[in-house]
């Protein structure tokens, strides 16, 4: 068998205990298969997000920190918040309280959400029926990492990813800028998580621009900052 | 969550795991809130068992504590590594359980539980990758499909299948480069974790 060609078995895991050995053994002096396996290896894992992900029982990530820090003396501890400042979003700040301060805080910090999280799920809901409109326009941000996503109506989602926060007393206020027209208010958000989405306010006509500037608290009627990250629809 | 780590939040996936080289326990978390739920769903989808999927989980992201000194960025993203490690985790443990299945991508709706940003991302994702899947010549994607989510062997796969081996391998290798394709071609999709 020639061990070159394995490459493709191995970035799917598809090899038994021994070819994987003999694959790896390889690898180490064989510099084309360690190049292809950073091409194949990467697109395999991309399989991992075709499968439906439902969120993982809350206490694992406790369990994962603590036996993490169980097995190094050194380590840096995750800093400690006062659980009324951990911004509550469900299962999410749940999960958040149960790794911060124990499981006691769960129940207060849960129903103290409920509201959030209705009005977060409408407009999420609003969100997904544009992401998921096969009609829709997906465009790149440029400056950031994400996309709007705008339907033939003109209902426009932005989604962000990895965006720092704004600074205190600062959001980052969304426009809708028509093509030879004017910015529009379009939304505020702020940047806290890993995945921020925005149902844009306005309608996003074609070849507008939407962008968004960090501004003062409560927004302002028109930029007054350089967009921090843009997309032509 | 969000509130524990949220000043790390806009680094990227690779500096979180420099970071986490160096002890350093909010970058193993943020790394978790990135990539658990994804990592719990694929373990869940080829262990088909919650408590099962949850130590594969637990061991890959140990495995990121472990290795992290060790992480080569010129060897792949973060992210693949990461999800590498619950791949292979999971697959480890399917094969000593011998609970594989073979059935094909379910197209259930996303549960929810979680944070609704999240799962709007994760939607993206799973329709882009989905997507790309059902581009691929019906062979490949069946040889792709049960080797990455039902865990068998290249050689288990030949005799599933009636094939060669040398069938099964070139099934494999033509998919993954097709999908490769696919997947980086901004024409046919954005790519969008890759503007950073």
């Amino acid at each position: 068998m020639d061990v070159h060609d394995l490459t493709a078995a191995y970035a799917l895991d598809a090899l038994d205990a021994d070819e994987r050995d003999a694959y790896e053994t390889h690898l180490g002096g064989c510099e084309p298969c360690r190049e292809e396996l950073v091409a194949l290896g990467d697109t395999a894992s991309a399989l991992a997000w075709a499968v439906r992900s439902p969120a993982p029982p809350a206490q694992l990530r406790g369990r994962i920190l603590e036996a993490a820090a169980a097995e190094r003396g050194n380590v840096v501890p995750l800093p400690l918040r006062r659980p009324w400042l951990l911004r509550a979003t469900g299962a999410a700040a749940a999960a958040a309280a149960c790794a911060a301060v124990g499981l006691g805080i769960w129940a207060a910090t849960l129903s103290h959400s409920l509201g959030q999280e209705r009005s977060a799920r409408a407009a999420f809901a609003q969100a997904m029926q544009v992401v998921a409109d096969p009609a829709s326009r997906r465009i790149p941000l440029r400056g950031g990492t994400g996309l709007v996503a705008v339907d033939p109506t003109g209902r426009g989602v932005l989604i962000v990813r990895r965006l720092a926060s704004a600074p205190a007393g600062m959001t980052y206020e969304a426009w809708v800028i028509p093509r030879g027209g004017s910015p529009k208010r379009a939304g505020l958000f702020d940047g806290s998580g890993s995945t921020t989405v925005v149902p844009l306010h306005e309608a996003v006509p074609p070849g507008s621009v939407v962008a968004a500037t960090i501004e003062r608290s409560g927004g302002v009627e028109a930029p007054t900052q350089t967009p921090v990250f843009s997309a032509q629809a | 969550m969000k509130g524990v780590t949220r000043e790390l939040s806009h680094l990227s996936d690779e500096a979180l795991v420099l970071l986490a080289a160096r002890s350093q326990q909010a970058a193993l978390a943020e790394l978790y809130d990135r990539y658990g739920r994804p990592a719990y769903g694929l373990a869940l989808r080829i262990l088909r068992d919650e408590a099962l999927a949850e130590d594969a989980v637990q061991e890959a992201f140990l495995g990121v504590w472990r290795g992290a000194a060790r992480f080569l960025p010129e060897r792949g993203q973060a992210s693949a590594w990461i999800l590498t490690l619950v791949h292979r985790r999971a697959v480890d443990l399917v094969r000593r359980e011998e609970r594989r299945r073979a059935d094909t991508l379910e197209h259930a709706p996303e549960p929810g539980g979680g944070d609704v940003d999240e799962e709007a991302w994760l939607r993206l994702q799973r329709e882009r990758v989905q997507a790309a899947l059902r581009q691929l010549p019906d062979q490949q994607r069946e040889a792709i499909e049960l080797a990455y989510y039902g865990g068998f062997t290249q050689s288990e796969l030949a005799e599933r299948l009636g094939q060669p081996l040398g069938t099964i391998k070139s099934r494999m290798f033509m998919g993954l480069a097709r999908l490769r394709e696919l997947l980086g071609d901004p024409g046919m999709e954005i790519s969008w974790t890759s503007t950073t």
